[in-house]
């Protein structure tokens, strides 16, 4: 077994939600009062686990609460979470920007934090003094940032300008910068939080290279938080996945992106119940193939609608349909069955409509369902109930987050001339 | 359950709370690199993209020299001690405006570098110790033109007589430069959560001036006022100073031991502030 780099032991991070003003003065006040007293501080006995979507009755929340966990020398961890879970503010207490509420770290080696690319950076220096304060920000010596001047130069592909100040720089030429100094930092940890979100995508995948062969090649350890899957899988032998301020599980990168997206979004409908006689539509769940009701499915996931409706004896010729919309209300799809091919008499019926894998590429979408007999009545239509996520759980085109890839993969024929 | 080996050796361990006196002065010394740079930073773009480059440094010193000259020399007729009016407000002028320069922009440290606090771990006291290096560059150039004004006057024979405690000048620089440092820790870590105190450093600098021999001698000074100004830790600073260089006037080694221990004492309690405060200030801030 290989040395522990980075041991965690019941961390907690408690935050003082709302505005400072004059009424936090008073219970600053009453906190410093119990302390000095030696009595427990009153302000953290009412804290509440961190969900943002419920409204708490404290001020205050855990953003982590309670956490332990040892990481190996020489393994590239990916974090993930949803927006909220607590992993910015576990990168944070990590690399020193803030410290923890309670609990402890313990770190063997030298901790380098990437929390954001050309911090530091003055915009009239030009890219030769940047390179320097910025090195010198992120903790190297100067005869250290000399060693790697050339080789930082070069990884950025800014040799023109390097004279030049970076206020003339575009915006990608200084993430480059940025970047290149960061990755020549001789750490033995190396903390990443999303920076990839920019630059280009050939700079994505060097960006991306470059960790992998920081943490396979030259042994160190990486810490890497992301939103995209893709970017984790290809980089991280395993995975840490946060909810609500806790662990949910640290292991194999891919039983960890499974267990995320398992992780259930509150904000996101993924089923609809209606007991009204008078309606057609009964009961309405998304899920995936194992029955589970969710609403955030991997690109390589198949999609099941089930439906359940009741037919009546005025449509037994009609049709029922799924339409299928993405976030800006393109339509993407649509689905229809006659259900005279479903049943032949009255009476409730039920249908799972399955959605193939690789099929929609990521990004967020939701489902109309209908019942009408072809240009002639619209029976029953419902609309903006059900949605779900498509993630980048490791498809071609991960690096290129963000970009419109269209709403679909399609897998054309190429063929040398 | 993993047993912990006794012979396991960590390099950091972050805890929650810390010493006292727990300073991390050996980080400092260790980011040393971080601190030139950024003294160089600041030198640099101050005069980036101007023509007069670092000469702007002499503007501020000459006009208020002028006009001190004219509305307290000519005007309100304060004594000087006998020394020409324009090298006896430069004096002062130069000396108090690196002290009030240390001051003003330490006692903002956390509010202005939050972004970058909030990004990346460095130790703190890197920033302020930096902004007092760089105003000690903006004072070594704007001393120089205190310096050709003084040998002008001095062959001029125009009552300037430097004298032995000229010598004195390296540690009342020394002095200044701590006591600034040391208020404005306490001022920039009180105001992370409650900016309050902030407002009353802008005017408070200058009403401080007033209650500091600048402007005029400690020995104009009506008798009544005297014990308020000798409180003052900087009233001894500058009075050294310009004895040291003019030789009117006399030296207070009262006042002079006063300003050595309470600038020291102020300097260690800043410090202390504001390494219990830079921990977290980033969730308050």
């Amino acid at each position: 077994m290989s040395d522990i780099a980075i041991k965690v032991e019941n961390l907690s991070k408690a935050y003082q939600l709302g505005d400072f003003g004059t009424g936090s003065l008073s219970s600053d006040l009453e906190r410093w009062w119990a302390l000095t007293r030696g009595k427990e501080d009153p302000f953290l006995k009412i804290g509440e686990i961190n969900d943002r979507v419920t409204k708490g009755t404290s001020d205050v929340v855990w953003s982590l609460k309670d956490i332990s966990f040892e990481i190996n020398e020489g393994d590239a961890v990916g974090i993930i979470g949803r927006n909220g879970a607590g992993k910015s503010t576990l990168l944070k207490i990590l690399s020193r920007v803030t410290s923890p509420t309670t609990g402890n770290i313990k770190i063997k080696g030298r901790i380098a934090s990437l929390l954001e690319v050309g911090t530091g950076f003055h915009p009239e220096l030009t890219g030769r003094e940047n390179i320097f304060l910025n090195g010198a920000i992120l903790g190297m010596r100067k005869a250290e940032i000399k060693k790697h001047f050339d080789a930082i130069v070069d990884f950025s592909g800014v040799e023109r300008y390097v004279d030049t100040p970076v206020k003339r720089y575009s915006s990608g030429m200084y993430v480059r910068l940025a970047f290149a100094v960061a990755a020549h930092l001789e750490s033995e940890i190396l903390i990443i939080d999303e920076v990839l979100a920019v630059g280009d995508a050939e700079f994505q995948k060097k960006c991306l290279g470059k960790i992998g062969e920081v943490s396979k090649g030259e042994g160190r350890t990486v810490l890497f938080v992301s939103h995209n899957m893709g970017a984790v899988i290809k980089t991280c032998s395993s995975a840490m996945v946060l909810n609500n301020g806790c662990i949910c599980t640290v292991g194999d990168v891919n039983e960890g992106i499974k267990v995320y997206n398992q992780i259930q979004t509150v904000n996101k409908s993924t089923s609809y119940c209606n007991n009204n006689p008078g309606k057609v539509f009964r009961q309405i769940t998304i899920q995936d193939e194992h029955n589970i009701i969710k609403s955030e499915f991997g690109y390589d996931e198949k999609i099941d609608l089930c439906i359940k409706f009741d037919i009546k004896q005025d449509f037994l010729n009609g049709n029922v349909g799924i339409k299928v919309l993405d976030i800006m209300d393109r339509c993407v799809f649509t689905s229809e069955k006659k259900i005279s091919e479903i049943a032949k008499t009255v009476g409730g019926a039920g249908v799972l409509v399955s959605i193939p894998p690789n099929l929609l590429t990521p990004g967020g979408y939701k489902v109309t369902f209908a019942v009408h007999i072809p240009n002639i009545v619209l029976i029953e239509l419902i609309n903006d109930i059900i949605y779900f996520d498509v993630l980048e759980t490791g498809s071609e085109f991960y690096l290129f987050s963000g970009a419109d890839l269209g709403c679909v993969f399609v897998n054309c024929d190429w063929k040398l001339l | 359950m993993i047993i912990e080996s006794p012979r396991q050796h960590w390099d950091l361990e972050i805890k929650p709370q810390s010493g006292v006196f727990d300073l991390h002065l050996k980080d400092v010394w260790d980011y040393r690199d971080l601190l030139w740079l950024l003294v160089r930073r600041d030198f640099v773009s101050f005069y980036k993209q101007t023509i007069l480059g670092p000469l702007w440094f002499f503007i501020q010193p000459i006009f208020t020299t002028i006009i001190f000259t004219f509305i307290f020399g000519h005007l309100a007729k304060i004594s000087t001690n006998g020394s020409p009016a324009p090298l006896f407000y430069m004096a002062g002028t130069v000396a108090w405006n690196y002290f009030a320069d240390s001051l003003t922009k330490v006692s903002t440290v956390f509010k202005d570098n939050a972004n970058i606090f909030g990004k990346v771990y460095f130790p703190r006291l890197i920033m302020p110790v930096s902004i007092v290096f760089s105003s000690l560059v903006k004072f070594g150039v704007q001393f120089l033109l205190f310096v050709i004004l003084l040998f002008y006057y001095f062959f001029q024979h125009d009552g300037v007589q430097p004298n032995w405690y000229i010598l004195l000048f390296p540690v009342v620089i020394f002095l200044m430069a701590v006591l600034g440092l040391g208020l404005g820790l306490i001022i920039t870590a009180l105001t992370t959560k409650y900016r309050d105190l902030a407002f009353i450093v802008a005017f408070g600098m200058q009403l401080m001036m007033y209650a500091t021999p600048v402007i005029y001698p400690l020995s104009a000074a009506p008798a009544k006022y005297r014990g308020i100004i000798e409180l003052n830790p900087m009233s001894g600073l500058i009075e050294t100073f310009r004895y040291g260089f003019l030789g009117a006037g006399q030296f207070y080694p009262g006042a002079f031991i006063y300003s050595i221990a309470a600038s020291i004492i102020i300097f260690l309690l800043g410090l202390v502030i504001f390494n219990k405060v830079e921990k977290n200030f980033v969730d308050t801030v």
